[in-house]
């Protein structure tokens, strides 16, 4: 510490004061700010109620519930193939990720394993959907910022990896690709080749992104230090993802709890970024998006040949037991809690997505904080609604 | 879970956590020095353990001992993430075991399916209701699934929402859709439903109103699958 001098601390003193007689005066009264339902932070329609004094935040409360289809309920009523269509729509920007842990659930209650051709394919399209989804947030944390030109081009690349999506699966946004046993279909003619120049594209738009932002000084005053999340609340909560390793803490299901699919035998690499602010979201994003690409390029070159599917009846019939499978999605960890009683349909499934614990840190986190940061916290965080209400 | 991989064994009576290993050739280190952790910390209130080697644990202790497992866990074991928390509903469905084809029987009065027995997962359990929570050691790289019976009596359990800052959230959640009280949560109140929602939707004697005001197809507006009559397991 530099020693003050003493017309410094007579200064300091003098303003102190200044401002506690501005504040008795003006008795600034607490005032409720409500964020939402209908907010273009949100992605949907979250609700988040604050207390403001002055300009600060005392609480903060998000009232989640607004878009719960109860899906927890409606598959305790479908068979076991039925399901993913329901699951895809959890979180809608990832979609094809969401089907790989339920499925991957019931082939282990089933004691059925993927044909490796089809265990590659899903871990390509398990990137694809990554990229589809955090090339979104890439671009969308900047516009929260007030920059609205990274949006568009988010838009402009995510589209390229949707057509590679549809091209495949004949769904955009919810391709319903996977089957217990193995994927629908096999690729289309010329689909690895397109796939890599796309992965190309995407690679020119990570570059792009961190010129424009990483670095730029109004982007880092806004993001750095800013909705600091230490390691210990965050695994306290269970965050998951990238929040978590933005955290420091070096943890992914695709290394660590390997199940079904292929990462075990790709070369890659886990980033985590110390700081836990904002900045150290968008920038572990960022460089997991690259890494995506990497893998996706290395499915494509290793894929095996061979079928497809496995064998497996006609007929679903799941046999009796409990399995839970959590995968690495784009928003954290996805799991499901699959108990069966050897029926067509499961008798009860939790599912455990990742928004959900993300944005419980809400209410801690917000503390304090000023009003413009809510909105970069909440962005930073990245959160679907779809993913929360379920 | 009748796997051939499976160990099933009760330890509730004192004996070592050991013993599950023994009668498998290649057990699995990892999990079953957790196992032995938590056996150690709790010892009686440890009801039953499933231990599938390679795959996954389940730990069911006594209800009473639901937040000193809790304890245990963050603080010995060093499960410091927190996955989810819910709560199952073991009461077989009063609408049949496969409700979108027996709801239409039920309303035409052809069928009053018969009360089936209540019969509960790969950890037993007396209860109708069960409260389950996923922990996960970083250090370990492996997690395990903690059960425990809620007193059917009171439906209180212990709340874990001192121990894992998420847990009030899935609490509040576990509460509002299967009407399980937590004690000691600080803020149970509705999280999706509006306030004044009456009843437990995911209980499974809360019909699915959609089905009731508008019976589903069900069988009856399915085509004959192609191949079904030969196929195993068709029905």
């Amino acid at each position: 510490m530099v020693a003050l001098t003493e017309r410094q601390q007579l200064a300091y003193i003098a303003t102190q004061a200044a401002d506690a007689r501005v504040n008795v005066e003006l008795e600034t009264e607490g005032m409720t700010l409500n964020i939402g339902p209908q907010h273009p932070a949100t992605h949907g329609t979250l609700r988040i109620i604050v207390r403001l004094d002055g300009e600060q935040v005392i609480a903060a409360e998000p009232v989640p519930g607004y878009m719960h289809r109860g899906y927890e309920k409606l598959v305790e009523v479908r068979t076991y193939p039925q399901i993913t269509t329901l699951i895809n729509r959890i979180d809608w920007l990832g979609s094809f990720a969401n089907e790989v842990p339920f499925i991957l659930a019931a082939e282990r209650l089933m004691d059925i394993e993927a044909p490796p051709r089809a265990q590659w394919i899903r871990t390509a399209f398990f990137e694809l959907s990554r990229i589809a989804n955090v090339v979104l947030f890439l671009g969308d944390m900047a516009v929260q910022l007030g920059a609205t030109t990274p949006v568009f081009y988010a838009f402009r690349d995510r589209e390229h990896v949707l057509n590679q999506i549809e091209a495949a699966t004949g769904g955009r946004f919810h391709p319903n690709f996977d089957r217990i046993g193995g994927l629908k279909d096999d690729l289309p003619k010329g689909w690895i080749a397109e796939t890599k120049q796309v992965m190309g594209k995407i690679r020119a738009f990570c570059d792009e992104m961190e010129e424009l932002l990483v670095g730029n000084e109004i982007f880092e005053v806004r993001t750095r230090g800013i909705g600091v999340v230490p390691p210990e609340v965050a695994l306290s909560y269970g965050l998951s993802g990238a929040n978590l390793r933005a955290s420091g803490v070096d943890f992914d299901h695709r290394r660590d709890t390997p199940c079904g699919l292929v990462y075990d035998q790709l070369d890659w690499k886990v980033w985590t970024h110390p700081d836990g602010d904002s900045f150290a979201r968008y920038w572990v994003r960022l460089q997991e998006t690259r890494e995506a690409c990497n893998l996706v390029d290395q499915c494509l070159d290793k894929l095996p040949s061979g079928p497809i599917m496995a064998k497996v009846p006609r007929i679903i019939k799941v046999p009796e037991g409990e399995a839970f499978v959590a995968t690495e999605n784009p928003l954290g960890e996805m799991a499901f809690y699959v108990v069966s009683k050897g029926d067509l349909n499961p008798f009860r499934v939790k599912i455990r997505s990742a928004s959900f614990n993300n944005i419980s840190i809400v209410p801690w986190l917000l503390r304090g904080v000023y009003v413009p940061d809510v909105i970069t916290i909440l962005a930073s965080l990245y959160f679907i609604l779809g993913d929360i209400d379920r | 879970m009748p796997s051939a991989d499976t160990v099933d064994s009760t330890v509730g009576d004192g004996a070592a956590a050991g013993d599950v290993a023994e009668g498998e050739g290649t057990p699995d280190p990892l999990r079953q020095q957790l196992l032995d952790a938590l056996s150690a910390e709790l010892g009686d209130a440890v009801a039953e353990v499933v231990l599938q080697p390679g795959r996954d644990l389940w730990v069911r202790v006594r209800s009473e001992a639901w937040l000193a497992a809790g304890e245990a866990a963050r603080d010995r074991l060093r499960c410091h993430y927190f996955s989810f928390l819910s709560v199952i509903d073991w009461l077989p469905s009063p609408f049949g075991r496969s409700m979108d084809a027996e709801v239409d029987k039920l309303l035409t009065g052809e069928l009053r399916p018969e009360p089936e027995p209540m019969t509960h997962g790969c950890t037993g359990g007396e209860s109708r209701f069960q409260v389950f929570a996923r922990v996960h050691s970083m250090e370990a790289k492996a997690g395990f699934t903690l059960l425990a019976d809620v007193p059917d009596a009171t439906n209180t359990i212990d709340s874990w929402s001192a121990l894992y800052g998420g847990a009030n959230w899935h609490e509040r959640e576990a509460w509002e859709m299967f009407g399980v009280v937590f004690a000691g949560h600080p803020n149970l109140r509705k999280l999706y439903l509006p306030t004044d929602f009456e009843g437990y939707p995911l209980r499974k004697d809360f019909p699915l109103l959609s089905r009731i005001v508008k019976p589903w197809p069900g069988i009856v507006d399915v085509e004959g699958m192609p191949g079904l009559a030969d196929d195993e397991g068709g029905e």
